[in-house]
């Protein structure tokens, strides 16, 4: 069966340790300077807001927890997460352009399809999605920036999220192994 | 006169606040894909024991945004309460947290790295992208439907030093031996069940370990800030107030003040038996070690704008200490009885509860306009 692992295996990442201590640094001066951590699913969260509006802004304005992104006047992009999640992707393109780690492949296991792995990916997302709002942040936004200021909720959210994978492991292992 | 101190209040619809943003999305794009996470497989080997990146680079992150953090908190550099912390809504957070767990498996990705992965050319993150879409959508159209769980358990800005009330240097100790735990035994799983050998060299093991083990040493000896440190920062605007006297008012006044419209909060910090023999109807009992009124301070925060505070010992050198605490605290239109209890005492004989009706007093008002909040309450924050 023919696999893409050559690029798993000549494709080479830093040692998470070093990448991560430069992560924690990016987290505590996003801390020290502005006061907010890292975040992702709030500036989608409000990109979402923004399109409900262009279809129907009664919709946004009748729906309470919309309405605080994009109700009446309320401009859904004018927050930090906006510019944070352009410079997201915009730093992951040049670090893998520098490093010659750009490849446009689909991340599976051996033993799944492209297609289904796109359905499988599709469906995270899904949940990912639905999960990070109704937890109020996702992975970055609570548990790695809730839980470097010891938030007790960010660290009972990351004790939840490790369980809810561990949980489901074995169920999609054909995914990745 | 106040120093200025961190955080600074960035502004996002400044064009140079909005670059410090992206900025720091720039810095934190390009870590995650230094880490790998730009590539699924590497994401989900975390559930099958094969690769724990996801474990370790989220404990090494936190530890050292954790360390540092403190750290600049205990040396006075950055102010903790003006950080942003992500507020806590127990269930809804650890419902939700099942849910991504459950999502990061099937998908692979979280929000962050599949922004990033997309960016590097992933095919599968710009589909997961889509579902994430889907389901931020389907969310924001259904909450309505169980809006009394998604507002649920609010413990509002609440940290562990606070839940287990040990100091946060202590806290700090504790997460980072847990951490070091977890990276021991991660190796130990990586090493039995991992498909290649991704041993982390051991020189910079020791190295990391050394240089956390030094910086939490301080963030232990130097100790976060407690009232005194934070009177300090604002005595240089507020002393005067007490110097002059224009903060320490008549009982006659304090008696007026309770028959008015105003809402006032007393806080009585006599020792315990002084409270026992005597005291003023309607206060609050707090304690005579100022702990207790330090920890209520989120509590008189909650109060309505336009609150009047008056702390009341004995005599006025206790009651005058709660002033600057509270002063330190920033909560606005905080006074000393004058001459505490005695003082009351002197003036209309051991009654809890004079007729203001029966007396006619001379004194000097002190209080003449109601302040608003003059500086934000402690900040929390989240996902944006």
């Amino acid at each position: 069966m023919s696999i893409n692992t050559e690029v798993h295996t000549t494709r080479q990442w830093s040692n998470p340790y070093t990448a991560e201590v430069l992560l924690g640094i990016v987290l505590f001066l996003a801390y020290f300077v502005t006061s907010h951590g890292l975040g992702a699913s709030g500036g989608v969260q409000r990109f979402v807001a923004w399109l409900t509006d262009l279809v129907s802004s009664e919709h946004v304005d009748r729906n309470t927890y919309l309405a605080n992104y994009a109700g009446g006047n309320t401009n859904p992009f004018n927050s930090y997460i906006i510019p944070m999640i352009v410079g997201v992707p915009l730093g992951a393109f040049v670090s893998a352009w520098r490093s010659k780690r750009l490849a446009a492949v689909t991340g599976r296991g051996p033993n799944i399809s492209t297609r289904r792995r796109w359905m499988f990916a599709l469906a995270g997302g899904v949940f990912m999605g639905f999960g990070a709002r109704l937890a109020r942040g996702c992975t970055s936004g609570l548990a790695l920036s809730g839980g470097a200021v010891l938030s007790v909720g960010a660290w009972a959210f990351m004790l939840a999220f490790f369980a809810g994978g561990y949980a489901l492991a074995y169920l999609v292992r054909k995914t990745w192994n | 006169m106040t120093v200025a101190m961190a955080p600074f209040s960035i502004d996002p619809s400044t064009m140079g606040g909005w670059l410090i943003f992206l900025l720091l999305g720039v810095g934190f794009g390009a870590t995650l894909e230094m880490a790998g996470f730009s590539y699924a497989p590497n994401l989900a080997a975390q559930f099958y024991g094969r690769d724990m990146r996801v474990l370790k680079t989220m404990f090494s992150a936190i530890v050292t945004a954790m360390i540092l953090t403190f750290l600049s908190s205990a040396v006075g550099a950055l102010d903790f309460r003006m950080v942003g912390v992500a507020t806590t809504y127990l269930w809804p957070g650890i419902v939700g947290g099942l849910i991504m767990g459950a999502g990061f498996v099937i998908g692979g990705f979280c929000p962050g790295t599949s922004l990033a992965a997309a960016a590097t050319g992933s095919r599968d993150a710009l589909v997961y992208l889509a579902g994430l879409i889907i389901g931020i959508f389907g969310f924001g159209e259904t909450v309505t439907w169980f809006e009394g769980f998604y507002n649920s358990s609010d413990l509002g800005r609440f940290t562990i030093p606070e839940w287990l009330g040990i100091p946060t240097g202590v806290v700090v100790l504790i997460v980072v031996v847990m951490a070091s735990g977890v990276f021991l035994l991660v190796e130990r799983i990586e090493h039995r069940l991992g498909s290649r050998a991704m041993r982390t060299p051991r020189r910079l093991a020791l190295g990391l370990a050394g240089a956390a083990a030094a910086l939490v040493l301080v963030t232990l000896i130097a100790q976060q800030p407690g009232w005194e440190d934070h009177w300090e920062m604002v005595a240089a605007d507020e002393q005067v107030l007490l110097d002059n006297h224009d903060v320490q008012i008549h009982p006659g006044e304090l008696l007026t003040l309770i028959h008015a419209d105003a809402h006032i909060v007393m806080l009585d910090v006599q020792q315990q038996t002084s409270f026992d023999a005597f005291h003023i109807e309607g206060v609050r009992y707090e304690g005579s070690d100022l702990e207790t009124l330090y920890s209520d301070v989120a509590d008189l925060m909650a109060e309505p704008p336009g609150t009047i505070y008056v702390t009341v010992g004995e005599d006025e050198q206790l009651a005058t200490d709660a002033w600057r605490l509270l002063k330190g605290e920033h909560i606005p239109n905080v006074y000393v009885l004058e001459g505490g209890t005695s003082g009351w005492v002197d003036t209309f004989g051991s009654v809890a509860d004079p007729d203001p009706a029966k007396y006619t007093l001379d004194y000097e008002h002190k209080i003449t306009e109601v302040a608003e909040p003059t500086a934000p309450p402690a900040a929390s924050g989240g996902c944006g």
